[in-house]
């Protein structure tokens, strides 16, 4: 692996890829990693925020750091599943993301994980840690490549977000009909600490289970989990989250928006747990369900132990409605023009909080996939 | 030529019929005033003009500038010329009223409007609406001057309006009614405006009055007239005595 190589000297294909899920080379961003298969080929902080973050591969940041032994397998048990343990025992590096302390990273950082060998079973570790005080939007896209077949990915990600620190993390999936999918995230928040994690996953993918988990420690903590589902061609997506109020005063939001067509199955699963007398929690997903052979199942979940705790839900489950689309084709667009510009709006970024650049790729990635429909 | 022509109109919702046999003559460049009691029909006839659901067909048709359209699809009638401001128009959640404005404009949703447009929506005072979702929190004066905005800007060469002017406050009605006027006349449209007030005849320049009772519509000149008859006597008398003294002048 060598971290001088230019972006520019990576195959094109692997860059068309890789653009695909929103990392482009032409983009302004604070920082790029790319890890392909089982090797980091390229890290690199845009020197603007040299002294403000640091990229760098998992296994290189072992090697350099010793206290990050400390953050490792920290905050997820590796005896929790199959994939844990597969994992624990060996992977091949994966994203060490430092956020230093008060730094205001204004450009997003991007990092892709990419699959392009046939049948891979990708296991990677990633660790983010956003110091005190930081503020950071991270895009981490994970690709596969059309001819890698039934590759699966196993993906570790154990986030610290200190005191007073903001994180926005988006994750977008970009798998194929063949990929099968086990990401395997926790969040410690600390006092004052913000995690903004967002899923989207809108295009065809074998197999999605997901569950990740926010630990709300902190006083005045607080996390939102944001997903923005669009199962198709027989795609199977089991996307949940969990959120731990601990901390005086911790806050969760769940917001989901999942659409559904194409034998596809989505299941929304979401848990707030209110284990502080002064927590509030509330979860929210909305469906759309598009023909008669898929499947949405929504599973939110509240727990309370102590007075005090506010949780609060609310789900719809629905088709299109017939007004609006003859209400958009009365302003002359064709039935099938009205309906990807409702499932278009429906897949609303708006619930992410991200930047400017950041909801313009997304707004991208959705308009493209909505057209095609 | 007619601009719109129904013919022996039935119409029906899962099989029970609102209207049975309507008949209705639009020609060119003429405004009409249509009232008629709460229940008559009259949204479900202007609907049915716009090929909106859940309104069926059974038997009858529609004739819009010498072709029939009583099987065309909405788009397809927007694109002949038809266009419906609604009574009550859907909130779509993640659609901008700035795209929905310049679908109805044909232009490409990442350009922007030109001079001219941007007057016009600071005309309906909407200019800090743009970025919001259709109708979405929208006042009911909001919503109609959106809906006005949209008509204005498809370009139609005839404007159904349903209750333009319910749930308006003066100063919108008077913005709504007088940019509508000037629409008409500027391009030489025909409009058919249902409504139940009389305020926007202050502003829209008619010289047919219809009301519709029991799936019958009667036309009358003067719609001031009309309005202050039936504001009277109710809408069967008015009708009557109207009749009755057309049956004069007939016999004369
Ligand atoms: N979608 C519908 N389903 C069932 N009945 C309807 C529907 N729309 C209208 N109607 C009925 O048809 C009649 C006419 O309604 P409408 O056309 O809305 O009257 P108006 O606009 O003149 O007040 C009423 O009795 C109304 O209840
Ligand atoms: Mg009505």
């Amino acid at each position: 692996m060598s971290e001088k190589s230019e972006l520019k000297t990576i195959p094109h294909k692997i860059l068309a890829e890789a653009s695909k899920a929103g990392i482009d080379i032409n983009d302004p961003v604070s920082g790029t990693l790319l890890h392909i298969d089982r090797e980091t080929i390229y890290s690199k902080v845009n020197e603007f925020f040299n002294g403000k973050i640091e990229l760098l591969d998992t296994k290189v940041a072992l090697q350099k750091y010793a206290w990050l032994n400390d953050y490792m397998w920290q905050i997820i048990d590796r005896e929790k599943d199959e994939f844990t343990k597969k994992v624990a025992t060996d992977f091949s590096g994966g994203y060490f993301i430092r956020i230093l302390k008060n730094a205001e990273v204004t450009l997003p950082l991007q990092s892709c994980l990419m699959i392009t060998e046939r049948g891979l079973e990708q296991k990677v570790h990633n660790i983010i840690i956003a110091e005190e005080g930081s503020k950071a939007n991270i895009l981490s896209s994970c690709v596969q490549h059309s001819a890698a077949g039934s590759a699966s990915h196993l993906g570790i990600s154990e986030f610290y977000i200190q005191k007073n620190a903001t994180l926005n993390f988006t994750m977008v999936h970009n798998w194929t009909e063949e990929t099968k999918v086990r990401p395997r995230s926790t969040a410690l928040i600390d006092d004052g600490g913000t995690f903004i994690s967002n899923y989207i996953c809108i295009r065809p993918v074998r197999d999605v289970q997901m569950y990740p988990v926010a630990y709300c420690n902190g006083e005045e903590s607080k996390v939102s989990f944001n997903s923005i589902l669009y199962a198709q061609k027989k795609s199977s997506l089991d996307v949940g989250s969990k959120a731990i109020l601990n901390g005086k005063n911790s806050r969760a939001e769940m917001i989901t928006r999942s659409v559904s067509r194409e034998n596809s199955m989505t299941i929304v699963r979401g848990l707030i747990e209110g284990n502080n007398a002064q927590c509030k929690g509330h979860l929210e997903c909305k469906g759309l369900i598009l023909d008669d052979e898929s499947y949405i199942q929504s599973i939110p979940e509240m727990i309370a132990r102590k007075k005090g705790v506010e949780i609060t839900h609310e789900a719809a489950i629905g088709k299109i409605s017939e007004k609006e689309i003859l209400y958009l084709m009365s302003r002359k667009l064709t039935n099938d023009q009205a309906v990807s510009m409702i499932i278009r709006g429906f897949m609303d970024v708006g619930i992410m909080a991200l930047s400017k650049s950041l909801t313009e790729e997304v707004n991208n990635m959705i308009n493209l996939v909505a057209n095609a429909s | 030529m007619h601009i719109l022509e129904v013919r022996d109109l039935v119409v029906g919702v899962e099989g029970k019929t609102i209207l049975s046999g309507v008949n209705l003559i639009l020609e060119e460049k003429e405004s009409y005033i249509m009232f008629g009691p709460n229940g008559s029909g009259k949204s479900t006839l202007i609907n049915t003009i716009m090929g909106i659901k859940p309104y069926e067909v059974s038997s009858g048709n529609i004739v819009f500038m010498g072709e029939d359209i009583t099987n065309k699809s909405v788009d397809e009638r927007a694109k002949l010329g038809i266009s419906l401001g609604f009574q009550y128009p859907p909130e779509i959640t993640g659609i901008k009223l700035s795209d929905l404005l310049k679908i109805c404009l044909d232009k490409d949703l990442k350009t922007d409007f030109n001079q001219e447009e941007k007057s016009l929506i600071e005309a309906f005072r909407l200019s800090n609406f743009l970025e919001r979702n259709i109708n979405v929190g929208f006042s009911g004066g909001e919503r109609k001057r959106a809906e006005l905005l949209q008509m204005i800007f498809l370009k139609p060469k005839l404007l159904l309006l349903d209750e333009p002017d319910s749930g308006v406050d003066v100063e919108s009605l008077k913005l709504i009614a007088s940019e509508i006027q000037k629409y008409i006349e500027n391009s030489g449209s025909s409009t058919f405006i249902v409504t139940h007030k009389g305020d926007i005849l202050d502003y829209i320049k008619s010289k047919h009055a219809c009301i519709l009772l029991d799936s019958k519509i009667h036309c009358f000149p003067e719609p001031r007239h009309i309005y202050e008859l039936i504001k009277k006597k109710g809408y069967d008398e008015c009708v009557s005595c109207q009749e009755k003294i057309i049956e004069r002048w007939n016999n004369v």
